[in-house]
């Protein structure tokens, strides 16, 4: 490579770099905002309002099944993959996984209420005497090391296979977040939404960039799927991963394709997300588990 | 992406060719401490604030794996590319610590 | 053990329409784990469906074919409450079998 050519792919380094400085500096006047009060009930309103609005065509319990309800050629992929879904093996291996009994006699069954039959819609929730928010993942975990078991890795495997026959025991039934009225909720809540619409890694991205200003349409070869309804059907088996992956794997490596170094599967940040995002689909059924390309 | 490693390699070469920064006419182990201990702390920084770049990592690594072969000037010119990514990736966390309300639905 | 092979057929009119979904790692030789080592190929070679002793469908496969293949096709005649053998062979000498009644 001659010095022009050296001088030009050197200089479009630190030009993109100060283009990407420059797109941060333009955009850094927020809007005035209101008091700043956080109000989750007309949070979820305008985010409902906001996707129906875009897509008129869809009836709300649509919006759960991600990209096949936004695109023809994609929804009769779905419908075929649904006579066969792929995701079969992990769920009766959840069955039998749930059913098994600890060492120590006891079983999942045992921390969970209505021994976990039925439940995953409530997930996650605010625990007022730990000031934390608590996902599925974290309680399954949870029951088993308070159990004298070794907690399973977040992102695949028996994780998904779990929370896979978990969603299946719920399916149909709506999300029902609940953000009791205490100012740690509160403030979880607002943690995750302003992760959802915070920009990260060198791709300068934030999940509202796909899921809020592109949903339909493409990056790369993928659909985008809309935020609304995005939890539902998880956990996914994901042909790109020829397998099952959980809520915590989705958010780990959708940091690493924009470049941002992922934090740990269930750090705080990560469950104040799935907590802002399951809210504002209350309402939309469970699906799970999914399928997606 | 190929290209960014071309680029940082060409900014190597640059650096050499046009003769005008401390870094080229041959860097020393001594430049190269001293640029990885800036890249390095900016990284820890960033990653304080809980936003740390993968490319960020990838270039600490690739100056590291260059001074280990006794190239100071790769070394050096990577380590630099390191901190500006890192001092980046600081940024961004800052800024959108108020811009993320522009991306908000209401 | 349980069967690795799941399926369905379903006969309208003179055609049955088959679903399959196989449980098989499908690795191709190609990949590295984590430790850097090439995991092994480990693939289906065969796949054969037959109904009243006559092969009705049999797939060749290679490395090329993805993990937990899904296979689907129709083909003419079969009756319902008849039976459909499905077998599968691998590169490693593995195999199953499984028949199930024609819907």
């Amino acid at each position: 490579m001659n010095v022009r050519s050296a001088i030009h792919v050197a200089s479009a380094a630190v030009f993109s770099a100060t283009l990407a400085l420059a797109t941060l500096a333009l955009t850094a006047t927020p809007p005035a905002t209101a008091a700043d009060t956080i109000d989750p009930v007309a949070d979820a309103k305008a985010f409902q309002k906001y996707f129906t609005t875009k897509f008129p065509k869809l009836k709300l319990e649509d919006f759960v099944n991600g990209p096949y309800s936004m695109d023809e050629g994609m929804h009769r992929q779905w419908e075929e993959k649904e006579q066969f879904p792929p995701y079969e093996f992990s769920l009766d291996m959840g069955k039998e996984l749930f059913a098994k009994p600890f060492k120590n006699g006891k079983s999942f069954a045992d921390c969970f209420a209505n021994g976990g039959i039925g439940i995953r819609q409530n997930y996650p929730y605010f625990d007022e005497k730990e000031g934390k928010v608590v996902t599925l993942e974290l309680a399954l975990n949870r029951c088993r090391e308070a159990n004298g078991e070794a907690p399973f890795s977040y992102v695949k495997d028996e994780m998904a296979a779990l929370t896979a026959y978990m969603a299946f025991t719920s399916r149909g039934k709506p999300f029902d977040i609940k953000i009791p009225n205490d100012p740690r909720a509160l403030a979880a809540y607002q943690n995750g939404k302003q992760y959802f619409y915070t920009r990260r890694g060198q791709l300068n991205f934030s999940c509202a960039t796909c899921h809020v200003q592109s949903p339909g349409e493409r990056i790369r070869a993928e659909v985008l799927a809309p935020a609304l309804g995005l939890l539902n059907a998880m956990p996914i088996y994901r042909s790109e991963w020829s397998g099952m992956g959980t809520i915590s794997r989705r958010f780990t490596t959708c940091n690493s394709q924009i470049r941002g170094v992922p934090l740990e599967p269930q750090a705080d940040e990560y469950r104040d997300l799935e907590y802002y995002l399951s809210y504002v689909s209350n309402g939309l059924p469970i699906s799970g588990p999914g399928a997606r390309p | 992406m190929s290209g960014i490693r071309t680029s940082i390699l060409s900014l190597a070469a640059l650096l050499q060719m046009a003769g005008a920064t401390s870094v080229l006419a041959a860097s020393s182990e001594a430049d190269f401490k001293a640029a990885f201990a800036a890249a390095e702390a900016a990284n820890k920084e960033a990653g304080a604030l809980r936003n740390q770049w993968t490319v960020t990592a990838a270039a600490l690594a690739g100056a590291k794996k260059a001074a280990e072969k006794g190239d100071f000037d790769l070394a050096t010119a990577q380590s630099k590319e390191a901190e500006a990514l890192a001092k980046a990736s600081i940024y961004q966390a800052t800024s959108e610590k108020q811009a993320w309300k522009a991306l908000e639905i209401r | 053990m349980a069967s690795t092979i799941r399926v369905r057929a379903t006969a309208s009119g003179e055609t049955t329409e088959v679903q399959a979904l196989i449980q098989h790692p499908m690795d191709s030789g190609f990949v590295k784990d984590a430790k850097g080592e090439i995991i092994p190929p480990h693939f289906i070679r065969e796949l054969t469906f037959e109904y009243d002793g006559k092969s009705v469908f049999v797939a060749d496969w290679g490395a090329a074919v993805s993990k937990d293949p899904y296979v689907k096709f129709s083909f003419k005649g079969g009756k319902k409450g008849e039976d459909l053998k499905i077998s599968w062979v691998d590169n490693q000498g593995q195999s199953d079998t499984t028949t199930a009644k024609i819907q």
